[in-house]
């Protein structure tokens, strides 16, 4: 399974990426490749850069240096939402939504901007009721029908956050940057999350930034360690889990038999 | 029954997107009042007809400012320069070498509308790469710029073109070379602002209804998304900007020409401001609280002027009184509180 991954082509790649706040550097260097159809996720203390480096990936913040490809072609300088077009999607890891509209409203924006439609301004959102149901239809994906007229601010927190997922999933992504799906979850919910995240369409190259580290070894099938902005590791979930520095700085002795 | 089952009812949430479009018999109710209105006072309708206009002006600012989120305190900048557009294209001595058409009333709401969308263009394409304080310190300064400018050009460039202080005083040719204005019982200025009015909220309202519309929600609501869904959001918001300003533009052109002249309280801050508290009044984002916001702000200040008289300025107590209870009490505004009003009454029924 590994092998076939690895020989996968490049979907996302970042090349000495940079960036400092001040005097703070925050991304060193990042040179870092997601294969197509991978499993890939980052992990690291917190402080460590992850969520900047996701920023840096979808163009939400301009790198100090360094450049970003998508499949292929550099993207360093294209705006977040052309990036978003040609398929490099993240979720926020603190809910990013529309919390004065309802569920479904949010799914409608994301779907209608995907649709290409987003920019009509003289027939009424009514009048495609297709792009409604695919919204709908994304909804049902993640058992949120029942939620669909309720505003985001009315929803638990766990199940904001599985419109996050939606969302992402309304813009059909190539690549996918889930930053701490499950984080502020109750664990009673995080299934449902996870459960999500596992049935991804296999095609779709995944990274996760995750803090569990059961769920990052059942999940991962490699793994790349982020500390204070630079990558320490990049390997196997087995490479990882027996690597010597990690384990002192990251894991912990004995966390990972 | 069976039938229901062979093709499944769409969720309520579905059926209630798909049809937030639809036109409610309550909607009526404005255009019947303002109808009742030239009948049942004939004595108020200059300002009738003012409160008209300042309806459509204040739906270009709600739509901007309670639908995109933009905060402005300077949209007097396109509502003046719509109004002067208007007034300059009347101007009697410019007459003939204007081919005699400058003051056909639509030549002049055309002009108003353009050069408030052509100001809105190109302010807005500096304006609106800036955010919160100093997008509103920009747009205040344009209509301080363009306030001083109406009112100095003349002696700066040795022509008389905008009237100074003085303004311009003109006399509009008839509508469509049949209705003349009447500067007397303003019956046909009354329709007139009653007319544009119309066509001005259809073109808001289906703007707001559209998948556009959406998307200036979602811009006020969660920029940040907006951008993560692959929305250009700069573009979106230069959009809307200009057709606000195209409306204010407009409005500004149609309150100079059912009053015969300009002066330079077009452009005036006050105006601006009084514009922004009507709506925040009325209830942002909302459509008809710009109706309601208006109206209830040009009642009042008749009122307090009658009853306590100008001097000293009571008015501007009440309006303050007014708007600091409405931002702490009803941020929704009077059209929220009859929302939830009607919900109320709603559930008790049932
Ligand atoms: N906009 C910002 N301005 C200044 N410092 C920031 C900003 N965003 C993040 N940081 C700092 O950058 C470092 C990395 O943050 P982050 O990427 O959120 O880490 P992680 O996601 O790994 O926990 C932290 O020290 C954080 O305080
Ligand atoms: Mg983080």
């Amino acid at each position: 399974m590994n092998a076939v991954v690895d020989s996968g082509r490049p979907m996302l790649e970042t090349r000495g990426l940079r960036k400092n706040f001040g005097a703070l550097e925050v991304a060193r260097d990042v040179d870092f490749t997601l294969h197509a159809g991978a499993r890939h996720a980052l992990i690291g203390p917190n402080g460590a850069g992850k969520t900047t480096f996701v920023n840096l990936i979808t163009g939400a913040l301009d790198a100090s240096g360094g450049d970003v490809f998508l499949n292929g072609d550099r993207i360093t300088h294209v705006s977040e939402a052309g990036r978003v077009k040609r398929g490099l999607v993240r979720t926020f890891q603190i809910n990013t939504l529309f919390t004065g509209l309802t569920v479904l409203e949010n799914l409608y924006l994301a779907v209608s901007e995907h649709a290409g439609v987003a920019a009509r301004m003289l027939r009424p959102v009514g009048s495609r009721p297709k792009v409604v149901a695919e919204a709908m239809h994304l909804l049902e994906m993640l058992q949120l029908q029942d939620d669909a007229a309720r505003l985001i601010t009315e929803l638990p927190y766990g199940r904001q956050r599985l419109v996050e997922i939606a969302i992402a999933l309304a813009l059909e992504p190539r690549v996918l940057l889930l930053d701490e799906p499950a984080a502020g979850v109750p664990s009673a919910e995080s299934h449902i999350i996870l459960d999500a995240i596992s049935g991804l369409p296999e095609e779709i190259a995944v990274l996760i930034i995750e803090h569990d580290m059961d769920v990052v070894f059942r999940f991962a099938e490699k793994i790349t360690v982020l500390v204070s902005g630079a990558v320490l590791a990049t390997g196997t979930p087995d490479e990882i889990g027996s690597n010597a520095e990690v384990r002192s700085v990251y894991l912990g002795e004995g966390h990972h038999a | 029954m069976a039938d229901a089952n062979m093709t499944p009812q769409p969720s309520p949430a579905v059926q209630q997107l798909l049809r937030r479009h639809r036109f409610r018999v309550v909607e009526l109710l404005p255009w019947i009042a303002a109808i009742a209105v030239f009948y049942l006072f004939p004595g108020y309708r200059l300002l009738a007809t003012q409160v008209l206009v300042l309806i459509l002006f204040a739906l270009s600012v709600d739509l901007i400012v309670g639908y995109a989120g933009i905060v402005t305190l300077g949209h007097t900048a396109y509502f003046g320069t719509g109004a002067y557009a208007a007034a300059l294209l009347a101007r009697p001595e410019w007459q003939e070498t204007l081919w005699n058409v400058g003051a056909q009333p639509l030549v002049g709401i055309a002009a108003g509308t353009v050069a408030g969308a052509l100001l809105g263009l190109i302010s807005g394409w500096i304006i609106l790469r800036t955010r919160e304080l100093t997008l509103l310190m920009l747009t205040l300064a344009l209509t301080f710029l363009l306030h001083e400018l109406a009112k100095d050009i003349d002696g700066l460039t040795g022509t008389l073109i905008t009237g100074g202080f003085d303004g311009i005083n003109f006399t509009m040719n008839p509508i469509l070379g049949i209705f003349e204005f009447d500067p007397i019982f303003y019956s046909t200025n009354y329709w007139y602002a009653f007319a544009v009015l119309v066509v001005g909220f259809l073109i808001v309202r289906t703007i707001v209804n559209s998948p556009f519309g959406a998307t200036l929600v979602g811009i006020r609501e969660n920029v940040r998304r907006m951008h993560a869904v692959g929305s250009p959001v700069q573009r979106r918001m230069l959009m809307v900007y200009v057709i606000s300003c195209a409306i204010a533009g407009l409005a500004g052109a149609v309150w100079v020409q059912v009053q015969d002249n300009v002066t330079i309280a077009v452009y005036e801050f006050e105006l601006a401001g009084a514009i922004l508290i009507m709506v925040i009044l009325g209830g942002t984002g909302r459509l008809y609280g710009a109706f309601i916001g208006v109206l209830v702000y040009m009642i009042l200040e008749n009122l307090t002027e009658t009853v306590l008289g100008t001097d000293p300025p009571y008015w501007e107590l009440v309006v303050g009184g007014a708007l600091v209870l409405t931002v702490l009490f009803a941020p929704r505004g009077l059209l929220g509180i009859g929302e939830d009003v009607s919900t109320m009454l709603g559930r008790k029924r049932r």
